[in-house]
């Protein structure tokens, strides 16, 4: 008290101590905003370090070659046998495509110092000769003809014209030499070579460790796709079931506390325990196939239910009492209340917990991985319903596949197949909101 | 296929008996409905129910003892047309049709419900049966005592669970450090001094990081993250040369818990009474000492609730540490060193070639059981928190 009385007091002129507690109030706002900085550049550079690296994903180094298909080399016969000619492996096609593309160079009038024929055939992709002998096996009329076709680069070039790979790094690279990529940028100068929009990326299947270049989506999409059926088709009716039942007609028991109790447990169990269970119980005791979209289906399934239970009963108790007591004095049951009158007016909102449920599932890669969906599939599964039952990948798995690959030309792949499941995420998302601004009511 | 095929036939009855039982029941009320107890259609609906409710129970009962055998298809296929008859003989004007049916849609919706419990029986089961059998093969002192852990395919294996535990603590603790504070300052600055455009932009953006795959958290690690921390901090401090390490987990998924956090805390401060912030400015408190002294304390239960179901998220969670923390179980300080996790070592020891009942595949189930016991835990006392932190203000 005595230094307060010693020291005069304005009104109009700021103490020390106040400017000091004005001081704290801007630091600590400070501090606020700073974290939602934090947060905000975070996201920034998440969606930049992925789309920096896997756009090139998007676009593929093409190599554009008239080939002759010698006769004498693929169908020595000459009566165009079909079994004959599936017996004609890649290794033949390979010295064809090689020939003509040696050629296409002289006649170019390349200068191919340093380099020997291998060296010239080494920037076409080991994938080529298999697409040439899916084209002939096709059409077996070509034979003979000499065609124009559009082949990919190998995935060293590629790299190169994407400015992965440098004339320094090349020297040290037992793949690749400098003048390979020498001449890769002499014939994009002639227009022998082109970079285009990679539409094999989303429609191709996986393809192995040394052909990065072929690597495509296909088959991931279709078992997400298989995936996201089966979720769809159990989740949400046996959800909304659930929630219909828990939030209309549960009596207050022991039983309902119990089911309450272990949907919230569910929601945040981990989602690799959702896998191990998935590996336990229906792979190991139920006996379904590995590596198949149905138990892939089923344990998303069981892992998106407390998304959708939870949303479902949001938007049930959003519905005001009074619309189930008039339905009920006008005569009718408590089911036909809920039925008739409750469910429509919250389907919007089951509708979007529906699919960022969906959201969820699709993007979850953990319990997959223990149901042995990391599997190389080249094989696109048949329709459904027995192609539930074959082999595939998803989405998430594949990133996480080649990941996992030496080649770094897997890392594009890997960024380019989370752009794809970014756009499929946003596509989503942007539906549910949309959904949910132009039905949702309030009462 | 035989079981198709039975599911089909019982399709085909079943809709063969909506129409039966709703004419059977016109047909005795003499053409008139208003004769009838309930709506003609209720009829068929509850003919439907009492034809292949006993099929079905019958079909799953033999499915699961003896799977697909022909005479059990005829058998099912039998019980569903005794029963259709059986129900066509009670569809009379008196029969109380739509309790009938409401009944059985009730059954069904409970069914439904008993999922939840079904998948948490199931978990615990599976995984408890196959940890037994791990424990009948090695010992349960070794496996939650011992320091070291180094699978070998020939057996003999060393499975302490004590260096991927402590992987998993360290990876959760630095994902905590960043994330509690700057999601918690990010709710509370969202909460207590942004504007409404301010909050209208920037929520979503916060939240966009909750939607994004943990996957793409994984690559982040892989390719920027690991690489920028090895460059920049590790290498030059020589503290180590790898690109994976707890470090880079950790911070990644900090990152992944911010919004988790930030949504949560925004929450719970929301529902502090606005009452208790005017009494403080009232009294000439500065806004930062009123969320300081009043509102965070009035809050911190839930924010503790909210915290621990961070750290359960945070040690369940598999695509980050897979891909950023690095595969060698050890028992070490120094941050930028690769460590690795229990949940890592699930996906290793399960996604490899191994043979199914050697113990180093079955340590999967044990650690499975040990990470599903500690979130369990967390979660349950987290929701306990929380929900008593809610019953005080309502």
């Amino acid at each position: 008290m005595s230094d307060q009385a010693a020291r005069p007091i304005s009104l109009l002129k700021r103490s020390g101590h106040t400017a000091r507690r004005h001081a704290a109030e801007a630091r600590f706002r400070t501090c606020g905003l700073g974290a939602i900085l934090i947060g905000l550049l975070a996201l920034a550079m998440l969606l930049a370090s992925v789309l920096g690296s896997g756009l090139g994903a998007f676009r593929q180094t093409y190599i554009h070659l008239p080939i002759h298909l010698d006769e004498a080399a693929l169908d020595k016969s000459g009566n165009r046998d079909p079994k004959a000619l599936k017996k004609v492996t890649t290794i033949s096609y390979g010295k064809v495509i090689a020939a003509s593309l040696n050629d296409t160079v002289l006649q170019a009038g390349i200068a191919t110092q340093g380099l020997t024929k291998d060296d010239i055939a080494g920037i076409i992709s080991r994938e080529a000769p298999a697409q040439v002998r899916d084209m002939v096996l096709s059409d077996t009329d070509l034979i003979g003809k000499t065609i124009q076709v559009r082949l990919l680069a190998n995935g060293r070039i590629d790299g190169y014209l994407k400015g992965r790979i440098t004339a320094a790094t090349a020297a040290r690279d037992s793949n690749v030499s400098p003048a390979q990529l020498q001449l890769a940028d002499v014939m994009m100068e002639r227009g022998l070579m082109s970079l285009d929009f990679n539409a094999a990326f989303l429609t191709a299947p996986d393809a192995s460790d040394q052909r990065p270049e072929a690597a495509g989506l296909g088959v991931a999409i279709l078992g997400s796709a298989y995936m996201m059926l089966i979720v769809l088709a159990l989740a949400l009716p046996i959800g909304v079931a659930a929630s219909i039942y828990l939030e209309e007609f549960a009596p207050k028991n022991g039983l309902t506390d119990l089911i309450e109790v272990n949907i919230s447990n569910l929601a945040a169990v981990p989602s690799i325990v959702f896998g191990i269970l998935g590996l336990a119980i229906f792979i190991n005791f139920a006996g379904l196939p590995h590596s198949a979209p149905v138990v892939g289906g089923l344990v998303l399934t069981l892992m998106t239910l407390p998304t959708i239970i939870i949303a479902t009963r949001a938007s049930l108790k959003a519905v005001p009492p009074s619309i189930r007591q008039a339905a009920q004095g006008l005569g009718a049951s408590r089911m036909q209340a809920v039925f008739h009158h409750v469910l429509p007016l919250a389907a919007p909102g089951i509708l979007t917990g529906a699919i960022l449920g969906l959201a969820q599932a699709l993007g979850e890669t953990a319990p997959l991985l223990l149901i042995g969906m990391v599997a190389f599939v080249r094989e696109y599964p048949g329709a459904p319903p027995e192609g539930l039952f074959d082999p595939a990948s998803a989405l998430p798995v594949q990133i996480y596949n080649w990941t996992q690959r030496a080649d770094p030309a897997f890392v594009e792949r890997a960024s380019g197949a989370i752009i794809v499941l970014l756009a499929f995420l946003l596509f989503m998302n942007a539906g549910a909101i949309l959904l949910r601004r132009r039905f949702e009511r309030r009462w | 296929m035989t079981a198709t095929w039975t599911l089909l036939t019982l399709l085909v009855i079943a809709a063969a008996s909506f129409p039966l039982g709703r004419a059977r029941a016109l047909a005795c009320a003499g053409g008139d409905s208003c004769a009838l107890h309930s709506l003609p259609r209720h009829y068929g609906w509850a003919s439907v129910l009492l034809t292949l409710g006993p099929a079905l129970v019958l079909f799953v009962l033999l499915e699961m003892t003896a799977p697909a055998t022909p005479a059990g298809s005829l058998a099912v296929v039998a019980c569903a047309l005794v029963a259709l008859a059986w129900a066509l003989r009670r569809m009379h004007p008196g029969f109380r049709a739509r309790q009938t049916v409401e009944r059985g849609v009730l059954a069904l919706l409970m069914l439904a419900a008993c999922v939840a419990i079904a998948t948490t029986a199931g978990i615990v089961l599976s995984m408890l049966f196959e940890t037994q059998n791990f424990f009948a093969q090695y010992g349960w002192r070794e496996f939650f005592l011992s320091a070291t852990w180094a699978p070998r395919f020939q057996g003999d294996s060393d499975l302490g669970i004590l260096p991927l535990l402590w992987g998993t603590l360290y990876i959760s603790l630095i994902a905590l450090v960043l994330a509690v504070p700057v999601g918690l300052f990010a709710a509370i600055y969202m909460a207590e001094y942004a504007g409404q455009r301010f909050r209208a932009i920037v929520k979503p953006g916060i939240e966009v990081l909750a939607g994004i795959p943990t996957i793409v958290y994984g690559l982040f690690a892989l390719i920027t993250v690991g690489p920028l921390l090895r460059d920049y901090f590790a290498q030059p401090l020589g503290l180590g040369s790898s690109g994976s390490s707890v470090m880079t987990a950790g911070l990644v998924m900090g990152i992944m818990l911010i919004p988790f956090v930030s949504s949560l805390s925004d929450d719970i401060i929301a529902q502090v009474p606005q009452s208790l912030r005017d009494g403080s400015l009232g009294l000439g408190a500065t806004r930062s000492e009123t969320i300081r002294q009043v509102v965070v304390p009035a809050a911190l239960p839930g924010i503790v609730g909210a915290v621990l179901l961070a750290a359960s998220r945070a040690i369940g969670e598999t695509m980050i540490v897979v891909l950023g923390a690095g595969a060698a179980a050890k028992l070490n300080l120094n941050p930028f060193e690769a460590m690795t996790t229990i949940t890592v070592k699930i996906v290793s020891q399960l996604t490899g070639d191994g043979d199914f009942a050697a113990p180093e595949t079955l340590v999967a189930f044990a650690l499975g059981l040990t990470l599903f016991a500690i979130t369990l835990c967390l979660n349950v006392l987290a929701l306990a928190i929380v929900r008593k932190y809610r019953e005080q203000y309502e």
